[in-house]
C-alpha cells in the first residue's frame, strides 16, 4: 500500500504558487513533504478527512489530482506520471470508502496509554454528574430506567429524566406517539425558576389523530413547573414543513387537544437545505480573485448566515421563555435530532455559563449531541454513506458558538482554536467520541474498549484552546447571555471555512499575542517568586507578589495539526529572537522562506517571483495598448 | 452677522433626548451660536454638547403638540429631541437648520474656539516642509526644494515648496504645470530608502483628443528615473474613463512619448459615486429590519466594501512596484486630489514603518492630505444624511481611513495608534472645534489665517493626556514591509464607524481593557525581575569576599 510519488507539485488554491515535494500514501494518511529543506512544509491528509478525489485531465506538467477535505481544505497536486496518479487515485478511492466501523482510524489510533488512562479518559464527562448539576433529580423531576435496555426508544441513551407525574404507561403511551419513539424528555432544567428544557420528535398526529398519554405528558411537564401556567412547544421547522408532514401521518400538536401550551414554529431549513446552503458558500468563498461582489452575493445567494441566525433566533427564544417567563419549553423537529439538538444546546449555553467553559462545553456535546443521538456517522459521512443524509448541522452549531464569542469575547474559556478543533475531530475518526449514530450503537461497537476519548485528548492540551481575555467574573454579571440578533453582527466565518486559506487572515495575530504575553507573565511570576526566595537568604524581605490570575498548567503547548493551531506559540525569547533578527538581518530575512518567519514574517520573496515576472515580459511588447489590470498579480502579491 | 438672529428660542425646557443604547435624559435645551446643548443639570447624568457644524440633516415631526427633531449627524450617529410645544420645536429645527449650514468659513467655531488647555507645542509649526527635506537630502541629492509655486500662481492647490527632480528648473515646471490639470505637476510623495524608489503624484496630463504633449514634462517624469530603469504610471481611472477626459482636455500619457513608462490602469470610484455609496451603506446599517438577506443585500448594493478593496489593491500594486520591483512610480487620476491621494498615501504606510507611528501619521496626514491639497471643505461639507443636492462632497478621506483600518487589522502589532485615531480623524474632518481641516489647499488656509486664528488639532491631540487614548498598547516596531490581504473575506466592515452607534460595545470595551491589563502586567513583571535582579546581583558581589576563601 505504501505509495512514494515524487517530484509532485502543490498548487496554491488562489494564487499560481507551487511547491515541490514527495507524496506518501500510507493506509492511515496521505502526506505531502516538502523537498526544499530549508523550510520542509509537510501536509498530512487523513484519509477520513477526505470528501472527495478528483482527477482531471492531464497537461503538460503533468496529471492534475483535486483533493476536497471535510475540515474545508482543499489541496491541488500535480503528478507528473499520470500511471502514478491514477494509482493513487484509485488507491484513495478506496479508502475515503471504508465499509465497516473496524476500518476507521480510531481503531488503529494508539495514543501509547495504557488501559487505565483509557478508561479514565472516558470517565471525564459524566452525565448523571451533570443532571445533578442542574438539580436533577428533585421533587418533580426523576430518572427513569423505561430505556434501559432501549426498548422503548433506540436513540434515546439509556438514562432518560422525566417528570415524576409521567408514569411508565404513559411514557410508552407517548413514545408510540412520537416519530422514532422518541418521547418528550428533560435536557436541560433552569434550577432559578425550576422551569425545565424538554426535547422529543414530532406526533404522529397526521389530520387528526391525539394520542392521550401524550397530552398527558405534556400536562406533566407542564405541572412540573409551578410559576408557569403554559409550556411553550417550539417546533424548530418552517410550518409548510410541518404541514407537509401531516400528509405522512405525522405534523405537530394541536392546540386545542394539549391544555395550556403555546405552540410557536421556529423556521429552521431541514437538513438538504443546509447541505446545499454550505455547499454553496464554499463554492463562493473558494473562489479565485473573488471579487467582493460576488462574495456578498454569494454570501447572500448561500443563504448560510441566515440559517444560522434562524438557529440563534430560536435558541433566543428558547432561552427568554425558560429564563424570563419562567415557562418550560418542548422543542421538537421531526426526528428531534438535529434542529433539536442545535436549540437545545445552543439554549443552554445561552442560559448557563457552565456551558462556556472548556469543560462544560464537552458536557454539553456529550449531552444534546452524542447522548441523544445526533447521527453523527450520517451527516458527517463517516462509513459509506447516504449522501443525502450528510448535512453540516453540528458545524452550525459551532459557528453559532463562535458567533457568541465575537459578541461576547469575555463570555466563554475557550477561543475558536478549540471550536476549529472540535470540528476537526467530529470528521477524523480518531477518537471514538463521535462514531456511529447513537449510544446503543456506540456500546454495540465497544468503543470505550477499543478507542480513545478526544475529551481526554482536548483536556489534555487545554492550554492551546484558552481565550486569553475569559473572565469568570463576566459570567456572574451576565449568567444569561443576550446576544444582538441584527443581521450585521453575524459574520463570515473566515477562520473556519477559510482555515487553510492562510493568505487570508491577519498576518498577527491578536490571540496568538495576548496568549504568549500571558504565558510569559505565568513564567515571570515564577521567576519573580525564585529571585525572592534567593533575596531573602541575603535576609532581604520584599512586599508579596499581587496575586494576578490562579495558577494554571505552565507548559509549552505542543502542536495540534490544524494549520492554523499549527502555527507556533512563540514564547517571548524567541519574539526577542526575531526581533533581533528584523533589526540586524533584514535583507537576509527577505531571501529566507516564508515559512521561517512565522506570523511575523510580512511577505517572503514569492511576490517578486511570480507576479512582476510576467509584468516585466510584457513590458516591451507594442501591440499591446499599454494597458494591464494587474488583478493576477496583486491577487498573487499577498497571497 | 450676529448668530443670535438666528437663534429664535434659545431654550426650551423639559426636552427628552433619546438615543440608542443609552438611558433617556430629560432636560432643558439650549442652543448657542455653535452648539446644541442638552442637560439635564443634575450631576451624574451626561450633557450633550453637539457642534452644529455636526448636524448633516434634521427631520421633524408632530403627535399632537410634542414635536419631535431627529438630528442626523456628520459622525452618523441619529438622535431624536421631543420638544413639547409646536412653536418652540419648529423655531429650535429652523434655528438648528440655519446654524448647520451657514455659508461662510470664517464663522465656524474654529474661529470662535478658545482652548481650555495650554498649547505646549504649536500643531500649526510641527510639519514644515523644509524639516522633511533634510531627511530626504541625508538620503539623496537626487532632488531640490522649488519655491515655483511661492504665491500658488503656477498652482493654486499646491503648496509654496515642492520637492522636484534637482535637475529640472523652475521654468520646466511652469511649462509641465501647464501640461497637467489644475497645474499639478509630478512632484515627489515618497523616497524609499531602502532601493532609492520614488512615488510621484500628478494631476491628469492635459493631452486632450489631438494628444498634446509636452517634452518638459516628459523630461521631469524621466529625470526620475536611473539610468536604465523603467518606471510605472498608475492611473486611477479604468482606460475607459480616461479616454473620455480626452474630449474634456485631460488625457493620459502616450505610451509614444513616455517609452520608459508602462501605464496600468485601475478603477478607483469617482467622488460622486464614492458619495452615493457612503449614503447606501449608512442607510443599510442603520436599517432595524434584522433580515440577513437584506443586510447582505445592501451591504452589496452600497458598494462600499468593493471602494475599499479597489483602493487597497491599487496602493498595493504602487507598493510592489517600487518595494518587489524596484521601479519608480507615477499616479495620478482626473485632478489628482482625491484616488490619487488615498492611494500614494496608503502605499506609504505599507512601505514605510515611521507611517505607522502616532507621528509619523500625523505627517502623512499634513503631508499627502493637507498640504497636497485635497478639498477638505468641499469634500466634508456634507456626509451620509445629505439628501440636499449634492455639490462636490464624498467620503474620499474617510475611506482612506477605513483602508488604514483595514491594514490596522491585518498587522494589529505593527501600528503605533489605535482604531481611536482613526475614528477621531474622521469626525474632526467633517465637524471639528480645531481649524486643521477647513479650506481646500494651503492658499485657502493662508487666506483664513487659520494659523494665527484658530488651533491646529495636532496641538490637542500631541498632548501626552490625550496621546494616551490613541496608543496601540499591542504595538512593538517592526521595520518590515506589510502586505495586506486583499481578499474580500479578508476585507470586514468597519464597525467603530458605521455601526458605532447601532450596538452596544461594552462587552468589547470590557474585553479591550481586559487585554490592556495582561499586557501592562507584563510590562510590570518584567520591570520587577529586573530590579530584584539587581538587587540581588548587588547583594551577591558585596557578599563574595566574605564567601571566598
Amino acid at each position: 500500500l505504501n505509495h512514494i510519488v515524487e517530484q509532485v507539485k502543490l498548487l496554491d488554491r488562489f494564487s499560481n504558487k507551487s511547491v515541490t515535494g514527495t507524496l506518501h500514501l500510507t493506509a492511515t494518511h496521505l502526506i505531502f513533504v516538502e523537498s526544499n529543506s530549508t523550510s520542509a512544509q509537510e501536509i498530512w491528509i487523513l484519509h477520513h478527512h477526505i470528501a472527495s478525489v478528483e482527477k482531471l485531465s492531464l497537461t503538460t506538467s503533468g496529471c492534475p489530482l483535486l483533493i476536497q477535505c471535510r475540515n474545508f481544505r482543499l489541496v491541488h497536486f500535480v503528478i507528473p506520471r499520470e500511471r502514478d496518479c491514477h494509482d493513487i487515485y484509485s488507491s484513495l478511492l478506496r479508502l475515503l470508502r471504508p465499509v465497516s466501523y473496524d476500518e476507521l482510524y480510531a481503531f488503529s489510533y494508539n495514543p501509547k496509554q495504557n488501559d487505565q488512562q483509557r478508561e479514565e479518559g472516558w470517565q471525564l464527562i459524566d452525565l448523571a454528574a451533570e443532571f445533578e448539576r442542574m438539580g436533577v433529580p428533585c421533587d418533580q423531576w426523576q430518572l427513569t430506567d423505561v430505556n434501559r435496555e432501549y426498548k422503548v426508544c433506540k436513540t434515546y441513551p439509556r438514562d432518560v429524566y422525566v417528570p415524576i407525574t409521567a408514569s411508565k404507561p404513559i411514557i410508552v403511551g407517548s413514545s408510540k406517539f412520537r416519530s422514532k419513539g422518541r418521547f418528550p424528555v428533560l435536557t436541560y432544567f433552569y434550577q432559578e425558576k425550576k422551569a425545565a428544557v424538554c426535547r422529543c420528535s414530532q406526533p404522529l398526529s397526521g389530520f387528526s389523530a391525539r394520542c392521550l398519554e401524550d397530552e398527558h405528558m405534556l400536562q406533566a411537564i407542564s405541572k412540573a413547573n409551578h410559576n408557569s401556567r403554559y409550556i411553550y412547544v417550539m417546533d424548530t421547522r418552517p410550518k409548510l414543513n410541518a404541514l407537509a408532514n401531516r400528509a405522512a401521518g405525522k405534523g405537530y400538536e394541536n392546540e386545542d387537544n394539549y391544555s395550556n401550551i403555546r405552540f410557536q414554529f421556529v423556521g429552521i431549513e431541514n437538513i438538504h437545505v443546509m447541505r446545499g446552503s454550505l455547499q454553496k458558500l464554499l463554492e463562493g468563498v473558494g473562489t479565485r480573485s473573488l471579487s467582493m461582489t460576488d462574495y456578498l452575493v454569494g454570501l447572500e445567494n448561500s443563504g448560510w448566515l441566515r440559517h444560522i441566525k434562524a438557529i440563534m433566533d430560536a435558541a433566543i427564544f428558547l432561552a427568554k421563555a425558560v429564563t424570563v417567563e419562567g415557562a418550560s419549553v418542548l422543542v421538537h423537529c421531526s426526528d428531534g435530532w438535529d434542529r433539536t439538538a442545535q436549540v437545545c444546546a445552543l439554549g443552554s449555553l445561552l442560559m448557563d455559563p457552565y456551558y462556556r467553559t472548556i469543560k462544560g462545553f464537552m458536557v454539553l456535546i456529550e449531552k444534546d449531541w452524542i447522548s441523544f443521538g445526533h447521527k453523527f456517522a450520517d451527516r458527517c459521512d463517516q462509513l459509506d454513506p447516504d449522501p443525502k443524509e450528510v448535512s453540516p448541522i453540528f458545524t452550525q452549531f459551532l459557528e453559532c458558538v463562535w458567533q457568541l464569542t465575537e459578541q461576547f469575547p469575555q463570555a466563554f474559556e475557550f477561543s475558536e482554536w478549540f471550536l476549529i478543533q472540535i470540528h476537526e475531530h467530529v470528521h477524523s475518526c480518531q477518537f471514538g467520541n463521535f462514531l456511529g449514530n447513537s449510544q446503543r450503537q456506540r456500546e454495540d461497537l465497544q468503543l470505550k474498549e477499543r478507542t480513545y476519548s478526544l475529551w481526554a485528548h482536548l483536556l489534555s492540551e487545554n492550554q492551546n484552546y484558552l481565550n486569553p481575555l475569559f473572565s469568570p467574573s463576566f459570567a456572574e454579571s451576565h449568567p444569561v447571555l443576550e446576544p444582538s440578533t441584527q443581521a450585521y453582527h453575524f459574520k463570515f466565518w473566515r477562520n473556519m471555512y477559510n482555515q487553510y486559506d492562510r493568505s487570508m487572515h491577519p498576518r498577527q495575530s491578536i490571540l496568538k499575542h495576548v496568549l504568549t504575553l500571558q504565558e510569559s507573565n505565568r513564567e515571570l511570576e515564577g521567576t519573580v517568586q525564585a529571585l525572592k526566595t534567593k533575596l531573602q537568604k541575603f535576609g532581604v524581605n520584599t512586599s508579596p507578589l499581587k496575586p494576578q490570575t490562579p495558577p494554571r498548567e505552565c507548559s509549552l503547548p505542543p502542536r495540534p495539526q490544524s494549520l492554523i493551531l499549527g502555527a507556533p506559540l512563540l514564547s517571548r525569547k524567541e519574539v526577542q529572537q526575531e526581533e533581533d533578527e528584523e533589526v540586524f538581518g533584514e535583507e537576509a530575512r527577505e531571501d529566507a522562506p516564508a515559512s521561517t518567519g512565522g506570523e511575523r514574517t510580512v511577505e517572503g520573496s514569492s511576490a517578486t517571483e511570480n507576479s512582476y515576472g510576467e509584468l516585466m515580459g510584457s513590458f516591451g511588447s507594442k501591440n499591446e495598448p499599454g494597458v494591464v489590470t494587474l488583478e493576477f498579480g496583486v491577487a498573487r502579491m499577498t497571497c | 452677522m450676529e448668530f443670535a438672529e438666528l437663534i429664535k428660542t434659545p431654550r426650551v425646557d423639559g426636552v427628552v433626548l433619546r438615543r440608542p443604547f443609552m438611558p433617556t435624559v430629560e432636560g432643558t435645551l439650549c442652543l448657542t451660536g455653535h452648539h446644541l446643548i442638552l442637560s439635564s443639570r443634575q450631576d451624574n447624568t451626561e450633557e450633550l454638547w453637539l457642534l452644529h457644524a455636526n448636524i448633516d440633516s434634521t427631520e421633524k415631526r408632530f403627535v399632537g403638540s410634542l414635536g419631535t427633531i431627529i438630528v442626523k449627524c456628520k459622525d452618523l450617529r441619529v438622535i431624536q429631541l421631543d420638544i413639547p410645544g409646536m412653536e418652540e420645536c419648529l423655531n429650535i429645527a429652523s434655528s438648528i437648520e440655519a446654524l448647520s449650514t451657514l455659508d461662510s468659513v470664517s464663522l465656524m467655531y474654529p474661529f470662535f474656539y478658545r482652548p481650555l488647555f495650554e498649547v505646549i507645542e504649536d500643531g500649526w509649526q510641527s510639519f514644515v516642509p523644509e524639516e522633511s527635506f533634510k531627511d530626504l537630502e541625508s538620503m539623496t541629492d537626487e532632488w531640490r526644494l522649488s519655491e515655483v509655486n511661492k504665491d500658488f500662481s503656477v498652482c493654486p492647490s499646491y503648496p509654496s515648496l515642492l520637492t522636484v527632480p534637482r535637475d529640472i528648473d523652475d521654468e520646466s515646471l511652469c511649462k509641465a504645470a501647464s501640461f497637467r490639470h489644475g497645474g499639478r505637476f509630478p512632484v515627489l510623495s515618497y523616497y524609499h530608502k531602502k532601493n532609492g524608489m520614488v512615488i510621484m503624484r500628478a494631476a491628469q496630463p492635459l493631452t486632450g483628443t489631438n494628444g498634446r504633449r509636452c517634452k518638459e514634462d516628459e523630461k521631469l517624469i524621466n529625470a526620475t528615473l536611473c539610468a536604465g530603469k523603467r518606471g510605472y504610471i498608475i492611473d486611477t481611472r479604468t482606460i475607459a474613463v480616461a479616454q473620455q477626459a480626452k474630449a474634456r482636455g485631460g488625457g493620459f500619457e502616450q505610451e509614444a512619448n513616455y517609452p520608459q513608462w508602462r501605464r496600468i490602469h485601475k478603477a478607483i470610484e469617482r467622488s460622486n459615486v464614492l458619495q452615493d455609496s457612503l449614503i447606501k451603506l449608512v442607510e443599510a446599517c442603520n436599517d432595524q429590519s434584522h433580515s440577513m438577506d437584506r443586510w447582505l443585500s445592501k451591504l452589496e448594493a452600497s458598494n462600499w466594501q468593493s471602494n475599499v478593496k479597489e483602493i487597497l489593491t491599487t496602493a498595493c500594486l504602487a507598493a510592489q512596484c517600487i518595494d518587489r520591483e524596484g521601479a519608480s512610480v507615477l499616479v495620478h487620476g482626473t485632478e489628482g486630489t482625491d484616488s490619487t491621494l488615498q492611494v500614494t498615501s496608503l502605499a506609504q504606510i505599507i512601505l514605510d514603518p515611521a507611517c505607522r507611528t502616532i507621528r509619523g501619521f500625523e505627517v502623512l496626514i499634513e503631508r499627502e492630505w493637507l498640504q497636497a491639497g485635497h478639498p477638505f471643505q468641499q469634500r466634508c461639507a456634507q456626509s451620509a444624511y445629505s439628501n440636499g443636492k449634492l455639490r462636490s462632497e464624498a467620503p474620499v478621506f474617510l475611506l482612506f481611513l477605513d483602508c488604514v483600518w483595514q491594514i490596522l487589522r491585518q498587522f494589529p502589532c505593527s501600528f503605533q495608534f489605535n482604531e481611536n485615531l482613526l475614528i477621531m480623524l474622521f469626525e474632526h474632518a467633517y465637524a471639528s472645534q480645531f481649524g486643521t481641516f477647513l479650506g481646500n489647499c494651503v492658499a485657502e488656509r493662508g487666506k483664513l489665517q487659520l494659523s494665527q486664528k484658530t488651533v491646529s488639532l495636532w496641538s490637542w491631540v500631541n498632548r501626552p493626556q490625550e496621546l494616551e487614548r490613541f496608543l496601540n498598547p499591542l504595538y512593538e516596531p517592526n521595520n518590515l514591509v506589510i502586505w495586506p490581504s486583499v481578499a474580500p473575506q479578508s476585507l470586514l466592515l468597519w464597525e467603530g464607524v458605521f455601526l458605532r452607534w447601532n450596538r452596544s460595545t461594552k462587552c468589547l470595551d470590557e474585553a479591550y481593557q481586559e487585554m490592556v491589563h495582561i499586557i501592562e502586567y507584563n510590562k510590570e513583571l518584567q520591570n520587577k525581575v529586573n530590579s530584584l535582579r539587581r538587587q540581588l546581583a548587588q547583594l551577591e558581589t558585596e557578599d563574595s569576599p566574605l564567601q571566598t576563601p
